[in-house]
């Protein structure tokens, strides 16, 4: 039963949204554009029943080819009603990574927002509450691209001691 | 950071936050910060209060914010698992569970049936332990401080076991991709089947403990009550839905690891309030305890690991007669197994809500992104919907039903 | 003909005043609660019944840091984290003694990225340093016992 409502959505996102359709391992993505995201996740709630938002996240394809687009934003949608899970894709490019805002639709995506801007520096138009949720909030950067460095503290050899040693300035121990 | 500040000054994150009458000064600005007894962690909380009722309540997160995500992105998939225990680090097997769940599922391989079998034991064990935490600090926050020790000793129990078979007590990292590290030893049976018989009267004296006890009542009951369109609406998911009404259980809809063949039931409560978090929560480890039972009825004899050398080490024995041994156990150590093209998304049922991961691989040794999808997250955003009306005294019983993990919000 | 030998049978003892204070110090020092992560669940379960903290006179973990002795960071300390750590540790009054449980505490631990400080000794003078992720609650208390050794050689004129 879940399959056939799922085809059904599938089908009609396809036709109105000119979604592209891939199936791996079981699963079923929708590759929209950015704009038409809102209406499209509207009509999958009130049409076909898919009233829950399990995750949303991004990936950075830095540094990218052309049509592959630098940011991809993932939606993963679920329906209590007839337990079938969709997931909703669109590709941002690098210059001014926008899209609108899910909020309307979804409540929870509120956070899961924040947390894209935070991670990945993508805004969001109309967003309520756009400011940084993890990193402190005068914190410069974003960490999650894959440009930002990792930020690790090298292993402390003999030969780099001292100058590790600055960096911890209340350390009692062997100086 | 000021040591100093002009009283009712605002900092500029949270004016768009707060009230008009917070600016007027009529309302009182209150920080429980990120240092507090009861917060269950680093949360801060911004209560804008009217004498003792609560106007807003603005939840802060990001106080244990680690980088798993991209400290896992410049690991191997094998190595990258050590970092999922602490995500939530009260349920750990879980962690590792669907992260294991998500690989398999990406790279389709196999898993034994004797190793689906300890999998599902291993994680309702890890969920008995998370509760019984849960109902100790719980318990703590609201003024019973003797159930805090019984639910300890219980949990020690589990913590042997834990220990018994794979070293650790608590970041265990047991499960592996294509099955277990290892297999169970000989004195686990006895001292699980002995845990199972022991358990349920625990369970029935804690119970004794609480529920007839006025004071529990009284601050339990029709407190920080939510119904289950706006569960729903928010993406609630666990405990907090099943105290709805609704019986939701991932065990059930979409089953993983050998779980269709066990016979459990989903409890649920329909006051949606601290009270039927606690009900559901206290049923639900009686039905690990029934599904632990059954595990442990029905574990087949066979390998704990998965064959496949493309991803799964060989034994150390078959090094030294087998050239392809050698050869995959090179491979996977220097440079590590490369999953094929492609994303996933899979969940399993933690004991805080549903726990999920995505997983896209680009065909490398390291993940191109792993991103979990953790409850305390999501379940932390209706905390200024329970709260709003309520009296200052009752936001620590609401977050303590909540049972949130800041390891896992903030990732 | 010392005063011990002439007095010692009604009940009287003589030390060196060092000695005592140092004595009283060890014998109920008050932890501050500052579990942040999972070492802060071990902190919990070595407080619980089985391993039992409280016979070392640290059964109340004071919520205030002004009302304690001994801070145990238990956990990973965070850069929004990090400063109010800080503040935490100025507004307990001396004397103060800083155990660094854990792994992530001590060095950085598993996590060696922007987010983390590698050591909480970036932030805060530590004393006893606990390896583990997360530390037995033997570990702990063996810290806690190799912490009451070194408060025992501490001289007076540290805290004068």
């Amino acid at each position: 039963m879940s399959e056939e409502k799922l085809h059904a959505a599938v089908q009609a996102m396809s036709e109105r949204f000119e979604a592209e359709v891939e199936v791996f391992r079981g699963e079923t993505t929708l590759f929209l554009a950015a704009e038409k995201m809102p209406a499209a996740a509207a009509a999958l709630r009130d049409e076909f029943g898919f009233d829950n938002l399990l995750d949303a996240s991004a990936l950075d394809y830095w540094p990218e080819t052309p049509d592959l687009g630098r940011f991809h934003v993932f939606y993963q949608l679920f329906s209590m009603q007839h337990y079938a899970m969709l997931r909703l894709r669109t590709r941002l490019d690098n210059a001014n990574p926008t899209m609108p805002t899910l909020t309307g639709v979804y409540p929870n995506a509120n956070w899961k927002e924040r947390e894209m801007w935070d991670m990945f520096g993508i805004t969001f138009e109309d967003h309520p509450d756009p400011r940084r949720i993890l990193m402190p909030y005068d914190w410069e950067g974003h960490p999650l691209r894959k440009d930002y460095p990792l930020g690790y503290e090298e292993i402390q050899f003999t030969f780099n001691f001292d100058e590790i040693n600055q960096r911890k300035p209340n350390a009692k121990g062997l100086r | 950071m000021l040591d100093y500040r002009e009283p009712n000054e605002i900092p500029e994150e949270f004016r768009h936050l707060v009230s008009e009458r917070a600016l007027r000064g009529e309302t009182m600005l209150l920080n429980m910060g990120p240092q507090h007894p009861s917060t269950h962690g680093v949360l801060r909380l911004l209560l804008e209060l009217d004498g003792e009722i609560i106007v807003n309540c603005i939840p802060d997160i990001g106080f244990l914010h680690t980088g798993i995500e991209k400290n896992m992105e410049a690991k191997r998939y094998q190595q990258a698992e050590v970092m999922t225990d602490r995500i939530d680090y009260m349920n750990n097997a879980m962690n590792n569970l669907v992260y294991c769940l998500a690989l398999e599922k990406l790279t389709e391989l196999d898993v034994p049936l004797r190793a689906q079998g300890i999998r599902v034991i291993v994680a309702e064990l890890t969920r008995l332990s998370s509760h019984l935490l849960w109902l100790g600090t719980s318990g703590l926050d609201l003024g019973a401080m003797s159930i805090f020790m019984y639910a300890f000793r219980e949990r020690e129990l589990i913590l042997d076991m834990l220990e018994m078979i794979s070293g650790q007590r608590m970041m265990t990292t047991y499960i592996r991709p294509g099955g277990l590290w290892r297999d169970v030893p000989v004195e686990f049976e006895d001292t699980l089947r002995n845990f199972i018989k022991i358990m349920p009267g625990r369970i029935a004296e804690y119970r004794g403990l609480l529920e007839k006890n006025p004071i529990f009542r009284d601050r339990t009951i029709s407190i920080g009550v939510i119904n289950e369109e706006e569960c729903i609406r928010w993406g609630i998911t666990g405990p907090i839905l099943r105290a709805t009404g609704r019986a939701y259980d991932l065990r059930k809809v979409r089953p993983y690891s050998g779980y269709e063949q066990y016979d459990f039931e989903i409890p649920t409560h329909d006051g949606g309030d601290i009270f039927g978090r606690y009900f559901v929560r206290v049923n639900e480890m009686l039905q690990s305890v029934r599904i632990l039972e059954q595990a442990l009825d029905k574990l087949p004899y066979g390998p704990v690991r998965s064959t496949n050398r493309k991803y799964v080490p060989p034994p150390r024995a078959e090094l030294g007669v087998s050239m392809e041994a050698l050869i995959h156990h090179f491979k996977l150590w220097t440079e590590g197994f490369k999953p094929p093209v492609g994303s996933v998304y899979t969940a399993v049922e933690g004991s805080h809500g549903e726990l999920g991961v995505f997983m896209e691989s680009n065909g490398s040794p390291k993940p191109m992104r792993v991103h979990f999808n953790t409850p305390s997250f999501i379940n932390l955003q209706m905390l200024p919907l329970l709260t709003r009306g309520r009296f200052v005294a009752d936001v620590v019983g609401i977050i303590a039903s909540i049972d949130i993990v800041l390891g896992d919000c903030d990732r | 003909m010392g005063l011990e030998q002439k007095a010692g049978d009604m009940g009287i003892v003589t030390a060196r005043l060092e000695d005592v204070v140092n004595w009283a110090r060890t014998r109920a020092m008050w932890p501050a609660l500052f579990g942040l992560a999972c070492c802060a669940i071990e902190m919990m379960a070595a407080q619980a019944a089985n391993y039992d903290m409280s016979r070392f006179g640290m059964e109340l973990m004071r919520a205030s840091p002004r009302q304690s002795d001994l801070m145990f960071v238990a956990g990973r300390v965070t850069n929004k984290m990090g400063p109010v750590l800080r503040r935490l540790y100025n507004q307990m009054p001396d004397p103060k003694w800083v155990i660094s449980m854990g792994d992530c505490a001590s060095c950085g631990g598993v996590f060696n990225n922007y987010a983390i400080f590698q050591g909480v000794d970036e932030v805060v003078p530590v004393d006893v340093y606990v390896a583990g992720c997360p530390p037995r609650p033997e570990a702990l208390f063996h810290a806690v016992i190799t912490l009451h050794e070194k408060v025992k050689r501490e001289k007076l004129t540290k805290y004068a």
